[in-house]
C-alpha cells in the first residue's frame, strides 16, 4: 500500500506541454462561445501563442529528462524533438488557416480548438512509452483530425473526406488496439521497455507466435496512420476532399507523430526481433514508394498529386526505419523535420491559389503562375525542388541521410530502388514548375488577390526552414543523432 | 462446467456478431449487438471479473445500446437496400475467406504452447482492485481520456449544429 497515488510535481512538469495545449484548446473553445463576433480573430492568435508556449515548455522540460506517471511517459531528446516538431507544424497550419477560413465564411474558434487538441494528442504520442498511452494519444489526434477533415460541413467534398477518413481510421485504430491486447496476452505488459526486456531474456519464455501476431496487428494500425502501402488508399481521397489547410495539417502533424510512435515501438520494443521485422518493412517501404510515385505521375488535381507525393515520402522514411539502426532513426527524424517545412509550404501555396471554394486546384490552374504571381511561383518552385531532393534544399540532405543509413545497414537494393523512385518523382514535381514558367496563363485567369499576413509568414518560415536545413543540416541532425540512441 | 459455459457463451457472442453484420435492418443489428455485449459480460464473470461484468452490462448493454436504439428510431432508419448479388465475387471471396481463417487457425493452434491454460475465476478484479489500478498506475490515461471525450463532444457539436 506504499504506492502514492498523488503524482509528484516533477511528473506533472514533464507533462506540461500537453497540459498547456489542452488548457489552450479549452479556452479557445469557451472563447468561441463567449466572445462577440468582432473579437473572434483573437482566437487564432491565442491558438498560435498556445502552440508557441507548448513548444517552449517542451524545450524547457527537456532540461530534466526522465520518466513520469509510472513509466507511462518519458521525456527525452526524442520526445522533445517530436513535441517541438508537431507544435511547429500546428503553428504553420494556424497561420495558413486564418485567411482561408475567413474567405470561406467559417472563421470560428472550434477549428483552432480542434487543432490544439489534435496537437496535444500528437505530443502525447511522441512522449509515451507505453502502448495504452500511445493509443489514447493517437485517438486524441485522430478524432480531432476526422472532424477537421469535414470542417466545411456544407461542402460535399469535405463530407466525403471526413466519412472515409473516420470509417477507415477507426478500423485501423481497432487493429492497433487489438494488437495491444494480444501483446498484453503474450507478455503481460504493454510497457515498451518491458517488452524489450522480455524479448531479450531467453528465460522469460516468450511465446514467439503470439508476439508476432501482436506485432503484425500493431503494424497494420501504424501503416494506416503513416499511409503506407497497402493501407494508403484513404490518403488521396481525404487530402483531396479536406480543406486545403487541413490537408496540409494531416500530411505533417498526425503523420510525424505516427512516425514517432512507429520509431518508438520499433526501436524500443522490437529491436530484438529485427530478423522478423526487416523483410516486412522492406516490402512495405518499397511498395509505398512505388505506389506513391507512379500514381502521382498521372494526377491532374494538385491536392491529389501532393497526397500521392506524401505517400511516396512516407515510403522514403520507411526505408530509414527498415535499417532499424540509430543512424536510421536519426535520418527519419531529420527527414520529418525537412518534410514538415517543405510540404506545409507547398500546401500553403495551393491554399492561396485555390481561392474561394477551392475552385482552382487543377494542374491547369497553375499554368503561367509566374506571370500572375511571380513570388508565389518562386516559393512553390523552391518547395517542389526540395521535395525532389535538389542540393541546397532540406530535401536533399533528408534523402541523403536516409539512403546512407540504408547502405550502412546493408540494404543496398532498397537504397538503389529508392533512388530510382526519387528520379521518377522528379518528373511530376518538375511538371508543375514547367507549367508555372513555360505555359501561358489560361484564358479568364485574373490577377490573384494579395496574400494574407498569415500565409506570408508561413511561407517565409517554410522557405527559411527549407534553406536552413539544406545549408546547415547539422543544426537538426546533431540533435537527432544524439537523441536516437535514447530510444533503447 | 466453466469450459462448457465458456464455449456456449463464446459461440453466442460470435453468432450475434455475425448476425449483426448480416442483418439489413439497423434495429436487428442493434439487438444482436446487445447479445454480443451480454455474452461478453458472462465471459468476464467466468474469469472472475465481477465488477467488469456488471459494468459491461450496465454501461454497454444498458446505457449505450439504449442510445443506439433511440438514434436509430429518431432517424427512422429503414432496412438497407440489398445490392444486387455479385455471384462471381462471392464465389471467389468465400473460399479465400475460409482459407485465410483456416491458415490462421492452423498456425495458431500448431505453434501456440499448451503448457498453460486460462484459469477460470483466477483473476481478482473487484471494484477495489479496479479503482486502485485506475487511480495509481493508470492515472494518466484515465485523466487524458476525459480530454478525448471532450474532443469527441466538440467534434459532434461542430458537425451537428445548425449554422457555423
Amino acid at each position: 500500500m506504499s504506492v502514492s497515488s498523488i503524482p509528484s510535481a516533477q511528473e506533472i512538469v514533464r507533462f506540461a506541454p500537453e497540459i498547456a495545449l489542452s488548457l489552450g484548446g479549452t479556452f479557445v473553445m469557451l472563447g468561441e462561445a463567449g466572445l462577440k463576433n468582432g473579437s473572434r480573430a483573437r482566437l487564432a492568435v491565442m491558438a498560435f501563442l498556445t502552440l508557441l508556449a507548448a513548444a517552449v515548455l517542451a524545450v524547457f522540460v527537456a532540461a530534466d529528462p526522465g520518466t513520469a506517471f509510472s513509466n507511462l511517459l518519458v521525456v527525452d531528446g526524442f520526445s522533445t524533438f517530436f513535441r517541438v516538431l508537431v507544435c511547429a507544424a500546428g503553428m504553420l497550419v494556424v497561420l495558413i488557416s486564418t485567411n482561408y477560413l475567413r474567405v470561406e465564411g467559417h472563421d470560428s474558434g472550434e477549428y483552432y480548438a480542434l487543432i490544439l487538441f489534435s496537437v496535444a494528442g500528437q505530443c502525447l504520442m511522441a512522449a509515451s512509452n507505453e502502448l495504452i498511452m500511445l493509443f489514447i494519444g493517437l485517438e486524441c489526434s485522430s478524432i480531432a483530425s476526422y472532424v477537421l477533415a469535414g470542417y466545411l460541413r456544407d461542402d460535399r467534398r469535405n463530407n466525403e473526406a471526413a466519412l472515409k477518413y473516420f470509417l477507415l481510421g477507426s478500423f485501423a485504430s481497432a487493429f492497433f488496439l487489438y494488437g495491444v491486447a494480444w501483446l498484453w496476452g503474450a507478455l503481460g505488459t504493454t510497457n515498451l521497455s518491458e517488452v524489450r526486456r522480455l524479448l531479450l531474456d531467453p528465460s522469460a519464455g516468450v511465446d514467439a507466435t503470439m508476439t508476432a501476431a501482436a506485432a503484425a496487428l500493431l503494424l497494420v494500425g501504424l501503416a494506416f496512420k503513416v499511409s503506407a502501402a497497402p493501407f494508403q488508399m484513404w490518403a488521396p481521397d481525404v487530402y483531396q476532399g479536406a480543406p486545403a489547410p487541413v490537408a496540409a495539417f494531416l500530411s505533417v502533424g498526425p503523420k510525424a507523430a505516427a512516425f514517432a510512435m512507429f520509431l518508438r515501438i520499433l526501436m524500443t520494443a522490437f529491436v530484438p526481433a529485427r530478423g522478423q521485422w526487416e523483410p516486412v518493412l522492406w516490402t512495405v517501404a518499397l511498395a509505398t514508394m512505388v505506389i506513391g510515385n507512379f500514381a502521382a505521375l498521372h494526377q491532374t488535381n494538385v491536392k491529389r498529386l501532393l497526397a500521392y507525393s506524401s505517400i511516396a515520402h512516407a515510403g522514403y522514411i520507411l526505408v530509414a526505419l527498415t535499417a532499424m539502426s540509430d543512424t536510421g532513426a536519426a535520418a527519419a527524424m531529420f527527414y520529418l523535420a525537412a518534410y514538415t517545412f517543405m510540404n506545409i509550404g507547398a500546401f500553403a501555396v495551393v491554399t492561396y491559389v485555390a481561392g474561394r471554394g477551392e475552385r482552382h486546384v487543377e494542374l491547369m490552374d497553375f499554368s503561367g503562375l509566374s506571370r500572375r504571381s511571380p513570388a508565389m511561383a518562386a516559393v512553390l518552385s523552391i518547395f517542389l525542388l526540395s521535395l525532389t531532393g535538389v542540393p541546397l534544399t532540406a530535401g536533399f540532405f533528408g534523402k541523403f541521410y536516409i539512403f546512407k543509413a540504408a547502405l550502412d545497414a546493408d540494404l543496398v537494393w532498397l537504397a538503389v530502388l529508392g533512388l530510382l523512385n526519387s528520379a521518377v518523382a522528379a518528373y511530376y514535381y518538375l511538371r508543375i514548375i514547367v507549367m508555372m514558367y513555360m505555359h501561358e496563363p489560361s484564358a479568364g485567369a485574373g490577377a490573384l488577390p494579395s496574400p494574407g499576413v498569415g500565409i506570408r509568414w508561413a511561407l517565409a518560415a517554410s522557405v527559411a526552414g527549407t534553406f536552413v536545413l539544406g545549408v546547415a543540416p547539422s543544426l537538426v541532425l546533431d540533435f537527432a543523432t544524439a537523441s536516437a540512441p535514447l530510444l533503447r | 462446467m466453466d469450459v462448457l459455459l465458456f464455449l456456449i457463451f463464446a459461440a453466442i457472442a460470435v453468432g450475434c456478431a455475425l448476425n449483426l453484420v448480416l442483418q439489413t435492418h439497423p434495429i436487428s443489428s442493434a439487438l444482436s449487438l446487445i447479445g454480443v455485449m451480454g455474452s461478453l459480460a458472462v465471459l468476464y464473470l467466468l474469469l472472475g471479473g465481477e465488477f467488469l461484468a456488471a459494468v459491461q452490462l450496465i454501461v454497454y448493454a444498458g446505457a449505450i445500446m439504449v442510445l443506439f436504439v433511440f438514434v436509430i428510431m429518431l432517424l427512422n432508419a429503414g432496412g438497407e437496400k440489398k445490392p444486387s448479388k455479385k455471384v462471381l465475387r462471392t464465389a471467389v471471396a468465400l473460399p479465400l475467406l475460409f482459407t485465410l481463417a483456416g491458415v490462421a487457425a492452423y498456425v495458431l493452434a500448431s505453434q501456440a504452447p499448451r503448457t498453460e491454460t486460462v484459469k477460470f475465476g483466477a483473476y481478482v478484479a473487484g471494484p477495489y482492485e479496479v479503482g486502485k489500478a485506475l487511480f495509481t498506475t493508470w492515472l494518466l490515461p484515465f485523466e487524458v481520456t476525459s480530454i478525448l471525450i471532450l474532443i469527441a463532444i466538440l467534434g459532434a457539436v461542430v458537425l451537428a449544429r445548425k449554422e457555423i
